[in-house]
């Protein structure tokens, strides 16, 4: 069976396209054999920076004859209609034509019309042509005279206008044979825009200029390789890899390996050979990672290090880009928080992440003197590059020339000096992004504003992520920001260990962290922590975008927060606001790591909940596959950060002082309005604030209102609640319990019970406790006062999402008993009937009277709905949601009772309602729980 | 070539006889060889050379060195490697010959770089000037890990689709000298080839040009001054579009009797969007012509564009632009770039025969701003 050789030899394709290209020259060509009606055994790709090769092995030789049987017009058709079907079917005469006999339509002309199979040759000279016009390179060119207006000459070629060939760069030539091993194959001929297929190709550009006449694939390859070109890049990509480690290995060093560049390096050369460069050591006071990648990024040569015992742990993994150092050190960050491993350099003595002043470069000839001079040239520019690193680094630590200048915005942020009064490195340069009035986004304001808003609330959220981490963490576990914790005395053996639920094993419980805690700064460790956290927080968030006006960040944007914890720590600033700096990004995606310190997690829902109140603000959500400003990898990074680390996290308070901060930054005439308005609420709590600035805003002539909807805060809890659910899926976690839960009739967090309980109170008892009455205080009920109360409770209630993470969990592992089974069955029994009794219209009463009960069963029952609500109420209370399901267990019994021994549908009409009263108070009792409607099964 | 040059002259010793060398080769391909353009511009693309005859379909091959001015890189003469004046050495082929790469490769073993001892290597890098609405595709130029030049097909250049494309070739003059010559210094590079005292360096002849200009572009210009001046260039611009724009009566007449389809119906109220009024309004003074003719001050109005381009980067250079008016000053002259493409397709070397013959401008009848100049 014959085989095609086919090579679309061009001027060098840039390396990041070349893989995809040569994977969409194979599937566009054998799709296109295949629709033809051709077979093959084989296909395979090859590509080198200046062509795509493909090999299709054993392809039939011709394509069958196709017959079909084409339906013609009534024998009594005009003649025009039959002309016509003659010309269609390919016919000469209609006597070709059969007569078939239709009882219905009576007699009808049939054509049976073969279709001859076509040669694979004639398929393959057909196919090519259409398949290189319309190949999907990501950025195409025209090129040379072709490239002209339509029907102007240049020489021997002639424009083309619109219709001109595009590639990626312009194509040279083409090969295409075809034929059976045992033949001799032919050159399949067609041609594209005046580029005619052949059998001549060229080997290496310098060492092999000379045509090459090529057969078929096997002696292509053998040819070629003579002529210094090796077209599988996976072949290159070893030898790179190989002769890379042994001259490094040779002399004594270890190569850092890089598959980004090598994939990219190997689309550069044709005839990989791999040479040795040096540097000057006195760059290596540079950071590795501004060495590795300004050597990367720049020459696409590898860096080396010194052999040493911790082989592997510099490699670096593009992918993950400046996450993925330190992966390994999940607890020393918060214990020690010192520089990852790649920033080593710093302080050589170390030994880690050192460099060392050699790389390794992959020429693309073998020259004449063995590469001397290639090495020579290489390390000039090498170094030329390091000194302009050097001289950004040096730069980043050194006084800013308009230094005078950002006076107003050091003093505007507090920012910090030195003993003689002099604004420190970094400080200059939060300074000056204030001051340059940076945009962060047209409709969001400047990134001093951003940093005012992340830094303000980093400080208001310090409290409550420290609770997390106090050494009483594990019996403040179970409590609700703002409780009290005498409270918990009574539970406190339940409350510290998380229930074992079904994917308990992939959520870090408390108790496991605890450990950490004794590695924790004096400062969270201590008893009262946090007004240090609050201040620690809200520096590291002033300094958090700092480094997006230095030199190696603006050279780097990858750089991003790993410098600015450099610069931090070498000005002196607490390690855990450095890590801080470094950590607020996090995590970047599913699988990165999660900031463990109290303070970067502070700052890390700060900058992720004012990026999504901000887009929510002004209607830039994600929609569909859309997400420009990643608000859905936001979003998962607040549920991880708050889950995984155990944080009670009320949101929707966050969520109206954002807004309102947003509203501040809006470049309008609103803004001074609200302003005004907001100084006569100053003495107000934020969510009377708030509810009083809504009135307002409401207030305003509707061409003066803000565009700003605050309709968006509840929105954004239910996306919230949708990537949760996504979030506790990938854990494992059933989605109609979470579901069930998110529906429940008692609001999950029971400070916004007492408050929907008692509403013209406005504080809770519990909310004095540690400087969170704020907080407690801001709860929606209080917020929407009566603008809306159907939505206080159901959707904005539910925004503690380690609680619905709870919840979750205890309603899982309950239905997975036999209690908690036939519990569900008895509910949703109960349910059913009321529902169906409530369709009818049915009298239900409003309480229940037990005057009116007859039967012990019922007796029974109505004892212990009492007490299963009473307690399941408490337990909640106390955020012990396995006693919850407890003490709703102890109604299995009496609800299987009850509906084996009393007929619901009794004849006396009061009886009647009472009973329906009583399945009411089981449905009320267990949605304090969950919707059990929702349940399936 | 460079062996009709004596010895000392050899571009491994001089950095003129580099420049010479290049002339040589390109005038023997058939280029040719201007001068530098008399006006500060920020690279060789600039140059009407480059810039407006990149544009129409008629042929052109051109090499020169030009003078590039970019304030912002100065380093008082204290960087070995950066300048705010340096040279490039410019070559353009409209269309580009299929073997342009070999050509290119032709020039550097000319000036001595051996492709078997050297590694050259031809790197991605999509070019783009967003000033001048231009863009290509193309590769960086690597001589063992240091880009040499830049290979660049245009593809549109002052937002006008280029037909044919041109083959752009920028070298970098120093970088180039420094590395034929082995010098880690561009001040080291020896200017003339000479010896002893007869030599004269690179640094001799612009060191001080370089401290003083860095002065001059960091803390002393006049930016108020030049604020006006960017403004001015951009109104003389637009105003020499507007007076040079084919309008006259008698173009009109000559013009009206051609055949209706194939008059492009916005001429005449060319000089109505010169100045920015809505299109459909028609100018005030004589009633509006039918017709079409040469535009007849493209140069003087791009000499505008080219100085308010330079303005903008000696402001950028003093930091008085911030980020989001960049955007808007980008834009500013992007425009009068446009402008100025748009009308160079209206002259006799853009490629405008009056009389509709075949070598017109029909590849552009469909741009969307054709016919508006």
């Amino acid at each position: 069976m014959p085989d095609i050789l086919l090579e679309l030899r061009s001027e060098e394709i840039p390396a990041r396209m070349q893989r995809k290209a040569a994977g969409d020259l194979r599937k566009m060509v054998t799709d296109g054999l295949v629709e033809a009606g051709l077979i093959y055994e084989a296909a395979r790709e090859y590509w080198t920076p200046r062509r795509l090769v493909l090999d299709v092995r054993g392809l039939t030789a011709r394509s069958k004859d196709v017959r079909e049987e084409r339906k013609g017009p009534s024998t009594k058709a005009p003649d025009q209609a039959i002309q016509g079907f003659l010309r269609s079917a390919g016919l000469t005469d209609i006597a070709q034509a059969e007569i078939q006999t239709d009882p219905k339509k009576g007699d009808f002309y049939v054509a049976r019309v073969v279709k001859p199979g076509r040669a694979a040759e004639e398929i393959i000279a057909a196919l090519l042509p259409e398949v290189i016009r319309t190949f999907p390179w990501p950025k195409s060119m025209r090129w040379g005279a072709a490239s002209g207006p339509k029907g102007l000459r240049y020489g021997k070629t002639e424009g083309r206008g619109g219709e001109a060939l595009r590639w990626v760069r312009p194509l040279q030539s083409i090969v295409c044979t075809f034929g059976p091993e045992t033949e001799e194959p032919v050159v399949v001929d067609f041609a594209v825009d005046g580029i005619r297929s052949g059998n001549t190709t060229y080997g290496h550009r310098f060492h092999a200029p000379e045509a090459i006449s090529v057969r078929r694939f096997d002696d292509y390859v053998a040819k070629l390789e003579a002529a210094k070109v090796i077209i599988d890049a996976e072949r290159r990509k070893e030898i790179i890899l190989s002769d890379a480690k042994n001259l490094a290995f040779a002399n004594g060093l270890d190569l850092v390996e890089d598959e980004g560049l090598l994939e990219e390096v190997s689309g550069l050369v044709e005839w990989p050979v791999v040479l040795m460069g040096e540097f000057d050591e006195a760059f290596l006071a540079i950071p590795a990672e501004v060495i590795r990648l300004t050597i990367r990024a720049n020459q696409k040569c590898f860096v080396t290090a010194p052999l040493s015992p911790l082989e592997g742990e510099m490699s670096a993994k593009p992918t993950e880009g400046v996450t993925s150092e330190g992966t390994a050190k999940r607890t020393s960050s918060t214990a020690e928080a010192t520089p990852s491993a790649a920033f080593g350099a710093t302080s050589p003595s170390r030994g880690e992440g050192r460099l060392a002043p050699r790389f390794l470069l992959t020429a693309n000839i073998e020259a004449r003197d063995g590469g001397r001079e290639i090495a020579h040239g290489n390390g000039k520019v090498v170094r030329a590059r390091l000194s302009d690193a050097l001289y950004f680094w040096k730069t980043d630590q050194a006084d800013l020339p308009d230094l005078d200048k950002l006076e107003a915005s050091a003093e505007k942020f507090g920012l910090k000096r030195d003993a003689v009064g002099k604004l420190l490195p970094l400080d200059q340069r939060m300074a000056r992004l204030d001051h340059l009035g940076v945009t962060f986004h047209a409709k969001l304001g400047t990134q001093g504003e951003r940093v005012e808003r992340i830094a303000r609330l980093a400080e208001e959220l310090a409290p409550t992520v420290a609770l997390a981490f106090s050494p009483l963490a594990g019996e403040m576990a179970g409590r609700p920001e703002g409780v009290p914790s005498e409270g918990t005395t009574g539970t406190s053996s339940t409350a510290g260990t998380t229930p074992p639920g079904r994917f308990a094993a992939t959520l870090p419980s408390r108790g496991r962290e605890a450990s950490s805690t004794a590695g924790t700064p004096p400062s969270v460790a201590s008893g009262d922590i946090s007004p240090e956290i609050g201040a620690l927080a809200r520096r590291a968030a002033l300094l958090a975008k700092a480094d997006l006006t230095t030199e190696v960040v603006g050279e780097f944007p990858e750089l991003q927060g790993a410098m600015g914890r450099k610069y931090a720590l070498l000005q002196g600033e607490n390690p855990s606001v450095a890590a801080a700096i470094e950590e607020h990004y996090k995590p970047q995606g599913p699988s990165d790591r999660v900031p463990t310190d109290p303070v970067s997690i502070a700052v890390a829902l700060a900058d992720k909940l004012d990026t999504l109140v901000g887009f929510w603000a002004i209607d830039e959500k994600p929609t569909g596959s859309k997400d420009p400003y990643a608000l859905r990898r936001a979003a998962l990074g607040v549920i991880r950060i708050a889950v995984e680390n155990q944080v009670r996290l009320r949101l929707f308070p966050h969520f109206q002082s954002l807004w309102i901060f947003h509203l501040l930054n809006e470049r309008s005439d609103q803004r001074k309005i609200i302003k005004d308005h907001l100084l006569t609420l100053e003495h107000m709590s934020p969510s009377v604030r708030f509810a009083r600035l809504k009135e307002f805003i409401d207030s305003l002539p509707r061409s003066r209102r803000n565009p700003h909807s605050d309709d968006a805060l509840p929105d954004l809890l239910s996306f919230f609640h949708d990537r949760l659910k996504v979030y506790l899926r990938d854990q494992g976690a059933r989605h109609d319990l979470i579901d069930a839960v998110l529906a429940s009739r008692a609001p999950l967090s029971p400070l916004a019970g007492e408050m929907s309980a008692k509403p013209t109170e406005g504080v809770t008892s519990g909310g004095t406790a540690k400087g969170t009455s704020s907080t407690a205080e801001a709860t929606p009920t209080a917020a929407f006062g009566g603008t809306s109360p159907a939505r206080g409770e159901g959707a904005s209630a539910n925004d503690d999402l380690l609680t619905i993470v709870r919840r979750v969990e205890a309603l899982g592992s309950f239905l997975d008993s036999e209690d908690g089974k036939n519990l569900l069955a008895g509910t949703k029994r109960a349910a059913n009937i009321l529902a169906a009794e409530e369709k009818k219209g049915t009298a239900i009463a409003a309480i229940v009277d037990p005057a009116l009960f007859r039967e012990d069963a019922e007796k029974a029952l109505f004892a212990a709905v009492n007490q299963a609500e009473r307690e399941a109420g408490e337990a909640i209370r106390q955020e012990d949601f396995s006693a919850a399901m407890r003490a709703l267990a102890a109604l299995r019994a009496p609800v299987d009772s009850f509906f084996d021994k009393v007929l619901v549908n009794d004849e006396d009409v009061a009886v009647r309602a009472n009973r329906l009263a009583l399945l009411a108070r089981i449905r009320a009792a267990t949605g304090q729980v969950a919707d059990f409607s929702r349940i399936a099964g | 070539m460079s062996a009709s040059l004596p010895d000392h002259m050899h571009p491994s010793r001089s950095f003129q006889g580099l420049i010479l060398t290049l002339h040589n080769y390109w005038a023997a391909y058939g280029c040719v060889v201007l001068q530098p353009y008399d006006m500060e511009v920020g690279a060789g693309t600039f140059h009407p050379a480059t810039t407006l005859r990149a544009l129409g379909p008629k042929r052109w091959n051109a090499a020169y060195v030009q003078p590039s001015r970019r304030p912002k890189d100065g380093r008082y003469g204290e960087n070995p490697n950066r300048l705010q004046h340096y040279y490039q050495y410019q070559v353009i082929l409209k269309p580009n010959p299929p073997d342009l790469q070999k050509l290119y490769l032709g020039s550097l073993e000319a000036i001595g770089v051996d492709p078997l001892l050297h590694d050259i290597r031809f790197v991605e890098d999509d070019w783009e000037s967003p000033t001048l609405g231009a863009w290509g595709l193309g590769w960086e130029c690597w001589c063992d890990g240091m880009e040499v030049s830049q290979f660049t097909y245009f593809q549109q250049v002052c937002g006008i689709e280029c037909a044919p494309v041109s083959g752009e070739l920028t070298y970098g003059l120093e970088r180039l000298a420094m590395y034929v010559q082995g010098v880690d210094n561009v001040y080291d590079l020896n200017f003339n080839g000479r010896d002893g005292d007869e030599k004269v360096t690179y640094g001799d002849v612009f060191l001080q040009a370089e401290q003083e200009y860095s002065r001059h572009n960091f803390e002393h210009a006049d930016t108020a001054m030049l604020l006006r001046h960017f403004d001015d260039a951009e109104k003389e611009c637009q105003a020499l579009l507007k007076a040079g724009a084919p309008l006259s009566p008698l173009e009109g007449e000559m013009a009206a009797k051609r055949p209706e389809g194939v008059t492009s119906e916005g001429t005449s109220r060319t000089s109505s969007t010169a100045v920015a009024t809505p299109p459909d309004q028609p100018s005030a003074g004589h009633p509006p012509l039918k017709g079409e003719g040469s535009h007849r001050m493209v140069f003087p109005a791009y000499d505008q564009a080219i100085k308010a381009s330079h303005v903008f980067n000696l402001l950028d250079a003093r930091g008085v632009i911030s980020v989001t008016e960049r955007q808007s000053y980008i834009f500013r002259v992007r425009e009068l770039a446009k402008q100025c493409g748009l009308a160079f397709l209206k002259t006799e070397a853009g490629g405008f025969a009056p009389n509709n013959a075949p070598n017109n401008t029909d590849a552009y009848k469909n741009h969307p701003l054709f016919g508006k100049f």
